[in-house]
C-alpha cells in the first residue's frame, strides 16, 4: 500500500535545548472542530472567513462566576460592564441581563449604553474626557460621574450652577499599590495630597457633594494583593473625608484590571499556571474590605470587569491563504486575518487551534496577516504542522478589546456572530463592504474623474 | 547538490552532516526528495515519482518540493 503523503519537512536536531515536548506534534497540536457545538466548517460556510465568534454560554458563565465569587464574600456588590472592552450591543445586553450596569468612558459610549436601553442612573461615567454637554446630560440623567481631574470639577460646578442643584459625584484617585507600572495618569493622586485638595475645593464651593471613590490600578494585574492595598488606602481616605467634611462615601469603585486566561508576551508559564483564580481576587478584596471598614459600614462595592469576562468568550476563525519558506528557514503562513482585526496580538500570544488533524512534523512557523504591511504578524513563532491552503485556525481568547480597537485598514471588517445557549447562531455585527467606507467620504466636484471625455 | 552527496542519510530519515557535525530529521516525503536530489533528479521528475509513491498527493506538489529545497538551502545543505 502506498504511504500517505505529508508535506516534506526537515528539522535540525537541537541538543541541549529545552525541547522535551517542544517538537512533538502530539503534545503541542490542538484541534478544534466546533465552538459550543456548532461546527467550524458550518460557521465559515455560512458567515465567511475571517469570522469573530462569541459564545453566549461562556459570557454568562464567566459573569456568574465573578458575581458569585464576590457576592458570596461581600453583601453589597455590583458590576459595571466595561464598554470599551466590547461594546457590541448583543454582548452588552447579555451582561446587562445578567445584572451588570454600564461603565463608560466617553460620550459615545454613554450614548451607546442609553441607546440599548440602560437608564442614566445605571451608568458609571469615567474617563479623562467628558465634555460639558456630556456632563450636563449625565447629571440630568442621574449617572454616577467619577471626576478625573480639576478641570472637570470646574465644569461640573458650571453644570451645577446652570441646573441650580447640588451634584453628587465620585472621584477617581490614583496611588502606589506596589505594582509596576503605577497608573498615575488618571484621577487625582492620593499619596501626594492632590486628591484631598480636590475634595477641599468641592467643599469650599459647595456645589458638588462627594459620595464615591473610584480607582483603577492597572491592567492584567496578576497580584491579588495589589487590590487589597488599593482598598485599604481608599477606605482610609474615605473615612478621612467623612470625618473632615461630614460627607458619606456611599460607594467604592475599585475598577477592573483582572486578567483573562491569555498569554502575555514575554511570560514563560501557561496562563493556567500564571493567572490567579477569581476566588483569589475576591478573597483578597473582601478580606481587605472587612479589615478596613468600620463595623456596620457596608458601602457599595463596584467592580468594572471587562477583559476577565469577555475575553475567553471570543474566538476568531481565520483561514490559511498561502504559505512560503522564509530565507531564515522559518515557515510563514499567510492568514486572512491580521493586526487590523487583532489589536491585542501586539501584547498577547493566542491559543492556536487547527480545524482538522494535520499529519506531519511540527516546525517553527510565523503567521502573517493579509495586510501589505511588514508589521502584520499575528504569531511570531510557533511550532505548527505543515498546513494546507484553506486550513482554518481558531485563535482565542480574542473577545476583549479586539472588536472595539480593530481597524478598517486595507481590508473590511468581517462578520461577528454569537452562538446562543441553544446553539442558535446570529450575526451581531455585519461584515463591512465598500459602502461603509465611502459613505462618509466626500469628493469635491472639481476632482471628479471623467476619463471618458476627450 | 555537492553538499547533499556528502550527507549520511539513513533509511528512517536521520541525517548527519559530517562537515558541520549537525544532525537533521526528515519525514518520509522529505527523505524521498533528498534521495531523489542525491540521484540528480529534477523537481518535475521528483514530483511525478512522489505522486506514484505516496497516496493523496496534492496538486501543488511541485510547490511543496520547491519550498523544501529552499529549506535545505537555508540549512546550507543544497
Amino acid at each position: 500500500m502506498a504511504k500517505k503523503y505529508e508535506k516534506p519537512v526537515i528539522l535540525k536536531v537541537q541538543t541541549g535545548m529545552m525541547n522535551k515536548f517542544g517538537s512533538s506534534p502530539y503534545y503541542t497540536r490542538k484541534v478544534r472542530t466546533e465552538i459550543d457545538g456548532v461546527a467550524i466548517n458550518e460557521l465559515v460556510e455560512k458567515f465567511g472567513s475571517p469570522l469573530f465568534v462569541f459564545s453566549e454560554t461562556a459570557l454568562r458563565q464567566k459573569y456568574r462566576a465573578y458575581y458569585n465569587s464576590f457576592s458570596t464574600r461581600y453583601p453589597n456588590v455590583a458590576f459595571g460592564w466595561s464598554y470599551k472592552t466590547n461594546y457590541l450591543p448583543a454582548v452588552c445586553s447579555i451582561l446587562h441581563q445578567e445584572g451588570a450596569i454600564a461603565e463608560v468612558v466617553s460620550e459615545m459610549e454613554y450614548d451607546k449604553a442609553r441607546s440599548i436601553g440602560i437608564p442614566g442612573d445605571k451608568i458609571i461615567f469615567n474617563g479623562p474626557y467628558k465634555n460639558l454637554s456630556a456632563l450636563e446630560k449625565a447629571v440630568k440623567e442621574g449617572a454616577m460621574i467619577n471626576i478625573d481631574h480639576f478641570d472637570e470639577i470646574y465644569d461640573l460646578e458650571k453644570v451645577a450652577d446652570k441646573l441650580k442643584k447640588k451634584i453628587k459625584v465620585g472621584m477617581r484617585v490614583n496611588m502606589d499599590t506596589g505594582i509596576y507600572p503605577q497608573w498615575s495618569r488618571f484621577g487625582l493622586n492620593l499619596d501626594s495630597g492632590q486628591a484631598m485638595d480636590a475634595v477641599k475645593r468641592m467643599v469650599s464651593k459647595g456645589k458638588l457633594v462627594l459620595n464615591g471613590l473610584h480607582c483603577h490600578i492597572g491592567t492584567f494585574i496578576l497580584e491579588p494583593n495589589a487590590y487589597a492595598v488599593e482598598i485599604e488606602k481608599m477606605i482610609k481616605f474615605g473615612y478621612e473625608v467623612e470625618e473632615k467634611f461630614k460627607m458619606k462615601i456611599e460607594y467604592y469603585d475599585i475598577g477592573g484590571g483582572f486578567p483573562s486566561k491569555s498569554k502575555l508576551k514575554g511570560t514563560y508559564q501557561e496562563p493556567d499556571v500564571m493567572i490567579p483564580s477569581v476566588d483569589e481576587y475576591a478573597e483578597s478584596i473582601s478580606t481587605s474590605l472587612f479589615r478596613n471598614l468600620r463595623g456596620g459600614d457596608l458601602p457599595k462595592l463596584y467592580l468594572e470587569t471587562g477583559r476577565a469576562i469577555v475575553d475567553e468568550a471570543g474566538y476568531l476563525i481565520t483561514s490559511i491563504i498561502a504559505s512560503k519558506r522564509l530565507p531564515d528557514g522559518r515557515k510563514s503562513y499567510i492568514a486572512d486575518a491580521g493586526v487590523n482585526l487583532l489589536y491585542t496580538s501586539f501584547w498577547y500570544k493566542y491559543n492556536i487551534e487547527i480545524d482538522r488533524q494535520v499529519d506531519g512534523t511540527n516546525e517553527p512557523a510565523i503567521i502573517n496577516g493579509p495586510l501589505c504591511m511588514n508589521i502584520d504578524v499575528i504569531e511570531e513563532g510557533r511550532l505548527l504542522p505543515p498546513m494546507e491552503k484553506g486550513t482554518r485556525l481558531i485563535l482565542s481568547p480574542v473577545g476583549a478589546y479586539n472588536v472595539t480597537q480593530w481597524m478598517q485598514f486595507i481590508e473590511f471588517r468581517p462578520n461577528v456572530v454569537l452562538i446562543g445557549t441553544n446553539k442558535e447562531v446570529d450575526i451581531i455585527r455585519e461584515a463591512e463592504d465598500l459602502s461603509d467606507i465611502t459613505r462618509r467620504e466626500k469628493l469635491p466636484e472639481r476632482l471628479k474623474l471623467n476619463l471618458n471625455s476627450p | 547538490m555537492n553538499r547533499l552527496s556528502k550527507l549520511a542519510v539513513n533509511s528512517e530519515g536521520f541525517i548527519f552532516d559530517p562537515t558541520t557535525g549537525d544532525s537533521y530529521t526528515v519525514n518520509p516525503t522529505g527523505l524521498f526528495i533528498i534521495n531523489s536530489l542525491r540521484d540528480g533528479k529534477e523537481i518535475d521528475q521528483i514530483a511525478e515519482e512522489l505522486s506514484k509513491e505516496f497516496e493523496d498527493t496534492p496538486e501543488e506538489i511541485s510547490k511543496d518540493i520547491s519550498e523544501f529545497v529552499s529549506h535545505l538551502y537555508t540549512y546550507n545543505l543544497y
